[in-house]
């Protein structure tokens, strides 16, 4: 099936957890169906599926933006055509356990905002809830106590039943439509490939996120209106945001499409204002509202708190999520987990050194040649240091960033990421791949089953971030007796 | 429907029926060009610019009007806004921001030909042929009406669509009747002579009314009846009755039985088409009529998007 692998390539990654075989060379069970599938294909006839893929990606208008001098330019993230395959029982673990950091991440949230307690029981320290600039207003009457009704867990994984999280994202996590459209792409390719097991459908995401919205609306209005605001069409995620309003049939609305009046929120529509109960927002905290944040926000519905305040609308997910998906607040998840559930995490969490604390700062600055080191606050894989991977003068200048504001970082252990087979240079390469299960709170908390598999195209590379050069894989989750 | 979704859809069609119509308008001046007339081949294509707005700005960025860069800027030029290459843009940048609003089989044929647009330079139009090109263009653009009328579900969005085409398409019936009055007969010539003739063919053609015009008249190619073809025949696809009678009915749907001041606009002009004689537009002088035509269109659509299309200035004072 495949060609050669270069040697030392085939060195470096026979060190970590491979996916699709065993450390004998066998394939796993749950990969059977594929391989046999692949070995079935030649190398030839992958490279002209793949060119296939990217024109319909490109046809299709599937891209995320990037900003650039002078405005934004639309690339395409690259799609590798080989899935990524989770046993039942595997899935069962990750699914057990996203759900399990999502509701206790719900109760926080809600604590937080309202009695407090895990504070009081000083098992999360205080200054870090009311420091943090994510800490917002209160809102109030939040539909069966979800602040986070969508939700993006990242893992990676090292070992059989070694799953890690990374991060929780509970503010405005994108993703899952790149996850919605990898599966179409692959059936119309490889309709072949899915006969003889039970991949299970993700297809009604869309369906289970409105019921979602629609469940939250203020006053159980019988038929609410929901809209999804969007910065616009230079935001990243922009694709998503159309990609999520027309699977669902509702209005993607921008600041200027929305305005307040009697305490309820309107559109503007060509047959005059209509009234708003639920927005779906992909827009940060800060911009929502220039009145009570970023006063020449453009992006931003001019006294849009006041309504929220009062109850009249509803937003998803609700302002002040972001206190619980910091880097720093992470550590803290499992003691949330015991607190709020009396459970223990399903999940790792990484051991993570918090460089507010002036011993563990030392530790890291004197090993950070062996370290992962980020902003607490950062995202997409920027201004982060891998230390593994990084000059002794990248080091130094990385140790002056932190020294000037410790408490903004923390540290990791590089992590083994598994590996995944993948159609790298016309051969068919392990590289490394994370995963991020959506998890959607609402009546009920379920995840989508599978989830978006992100792969580090690049050899030896660890970072999968799309704007890093990543790019995806269709995840499939094979479903009871399938094998 | 949120009136932002309604003016990038109606801006939409007016993007695409303007790049078809220039493409209309370059064929013609090509055709023109090709006639043995005492008139430099060159002065032929002075018209295009002048009717299609973009006179001044031409000659500061180029030397001459040669047959290349008229091409290059009427058809190619990125800097040109109105040139074709910027008209396909902006119509997929309208699709792009309104995908949910839209078929998806309708963003994907506007998303492929906005791909295959990017990939012509002028050698490239060249190599083709520039009437293969010009053709390229209106199929694009009857493919994007076809799969609108085809696939999308025939609501208020469909509407705006609806009325973004025949307002645009009016614009450029008028304009493109216009071009004659431009193209002055050379001196030697007389007015119903060949090259007369051959001009008035040229334009027949360019708006696809050739044949109509034949099986309409069986007769010679005379002036006056290629104006009343365009003008007031309900049947002619192109011609300005027409596209009253549509844009009129549209409105009606709209407004839902509201008053609006663009639907009392659009129902004086349709009526002024319905009850009108060739031989007044004549009397008045057909530039002239096409001049006023081309201005109260103008107003119609300035008073649509005051009435639909609200800014949220102007919403910001109704509400």
């Amino acid at each position: 099936m495949a060609g050669e692998v270069p040697t030392d390539s085939a060195e470096y990654y026979a060190k970590f957890f491979n996916e699709m075989k065993d450390s004998e060379g066998n394939v796993r069970p749950a990969y059977k169906q594929l391989a046999k599938f692949l070995d079935g294909l030649s190398l030839e006839s992958l490279a002209t599926k793949q060119e296939a893929a990217d024109a319909l990606f490109r046809r299709l208008g599937i891209t995320f933006a990037v900003y650039t001098e002078g405005g934004s330019t639309e690339r395409l993230i690259p799609f590798d055509l080989i899935p990524r395959i989770l046993h039942h029982s595997e899935w069962d673990l990750v699914e057990r356990g996203c759900l399990q950091r999502v509701k206790a991440i719900n109760m926080f949230l809600y604590d937080i905002y309202h009695n407090q307690e895990i504070l009081k029981a000083e098992l999360v320290p205080a200054e870090l809830v009311f420091k943090n600039p994510a800490f917002g207003p209160r809102s109030v009457l939040i539909f069966r106590r979800v602040y986070a009704h969508v939700a993006g867990v990242d893992l990676v994984r090292t070992g059989e039943r070694d799953f890690f999280v990374l991060e929780d994202n509970v503010r405005t996590p994108s993703g899952v439509s790149y996850l919605l459209e990898n599966r179409e792409i692959m059936m119309r390719l490889f309709p072949d490939a899915f006969n003889g097991q039970a991949v299970s459908p993700v297809g009604n995401y869309p369906e289970r996120l409105l019921e979602n919205l629609r469940a939250v609306a203020p006053g159980g209005a019988e038929d609410p209106v929901v809209v999804l605001l969007t910065p616009g069409r230079y935001n990243s995620a922009y694709f998503e945001h159309v990609f999520l309003a027309e699977q669902m049939g509702i209005d993607l609305v921008e600041g200027v499409d929305l305005f307040v009046r009697d305490g309820y929120v309107w559109m503007r529509t060509t047959e005059g204002p209509v009234r708003v109960d639920v927005i779906y927002r992909r827009l940060d905290d800060d911009f929502m509202d220039p009145l009570a944040f970023y006063p020449g926000s453009l992006l931003a519905v001019p006294g849009l708190l006041s309504v929220i305040r009062a109850g009249h609308v509803a937003l998803a997910n609700a302002l002040g999520t972001g206190v619980a998906d910091d880097k720093a607040m992470y550590t803290y998840v499992p003691r949330m987990i015991e607190f709020y559930l009396g459970e223990h995490a399903i999940l790792n969490n990484v051991q993570t050194y918090m460089l507010r604390d002036p011993k563990q700062c030392q530790h890291v600055l004197q090993n950070i040649e062996n370290l992962v080191v980020k902003e607490v606050q950062g995202s997409g894989g920027y201004g982060m240091l891998i230390g593994p991977a990084s000059t002794k003068a990248e080091q130094e200048a990385y140790k002056a960033r932190v020294l000037q504001d410790p408490a903004n970082f923390i540290a990791q252990p590089t992590l083994t990421l598994s590996t995944s087979p993948t159609l790298c240079n016309g051969n068919i390469e392990p590289r490394h791949v994370d995963l991020r299960p959506f998890v959607l709170s609402g009546n009920e908390t379920s995840v989508i089953p599978g989830g978006l598999t992100r792969v580090a195209l690049r050899e030896k590379s660890l970072v999968v971030n799309s704007s890093q050069g990543g790019g995806t894989k269709d995840t499939w989750v094979l479903e009871r007796g399938a094998c | 429907m949120l009136s932002r979704t309604a003016e990038d859809l109606y801006w939409m069609a007016r993007n695409m029926e303007r790049a078809e119509n220039t493409a209309r308008m370059l064929e013609v001046s090509f055709r023109l060009a090709l006639l043995p007339t005492s008139l430099g081949r060159e002065e032929q294509f002075e018209p295009i610019l002048t009717i299609a707005p973009g006179d001044d700005d031409f000659h500061e960025r180029y030397d001459a009007l040669t047959h290349e860069n008229l091409v290059r800027y009427v058809a190619l030029d990125p800097e040109n806004n109105g040139s074709i290459y910027s008209l396909i843009r902006n119509a997929r940048e309208n699709a792009r921001a309104r995908r949910a609003s839209i078929s998806s089989e309708a963003w994907e044929t506007l998303n492929a030909t906005w791909l295959q647009m990017q990939s012509f330079d002028y050698d490239e139009v060249e190599r083709w042929g520039f009437r293969d090109f010009f053709d390229w263009v209106k199929e694009r653009s009857h493919l994007f009406r076809g799969v609108v009328f085809g696939t999308m579900l025939h609501d208020d969005g469909f509407r705006f669509l609806r009325l973004g085409t025949f307002i645009e398409r009016a614009d450029n019936t008028a304009r493109i009747l216009d071009v004659k009055y431009h193209v002055l007969l050379p001196d030697t010539e007389k007015v119903g002579g060949y090259v007369d003739y051959y001009q008035w063919a040229a334009l027949l053609r360019s708006v696809g009314a050739y044949r109509a015009y034949r099986r309409i008249y069986h007769d010679t190619i005379y002036p006056w009846r290629v104006a009343e073809l365009l003008i007031l025949r309900e049947d002619m696809p192109r011609s300005l009755h027409h596209c009253y009678a549509i844009v009129l009915s549209t409105l009606d749907e709209l407004s839902k039985e509201k008053p609006l001041e663009c639907r009392r606009l659009a129902g004086q002009t349709h009526a002024q088409l319905c009850y009108g004689q060739i031989q007044a537009v004549f009397r008045e002088g057909l530039h002239e009529y096409l001049t006023r035509f081309i201005e109260d269109n103008h107003a119609l659509g300035s008073q649509i998007q005051e009435d639909f299309l609200m800014t949220p200035m102007v919403m910001a004072e109704a509400v």
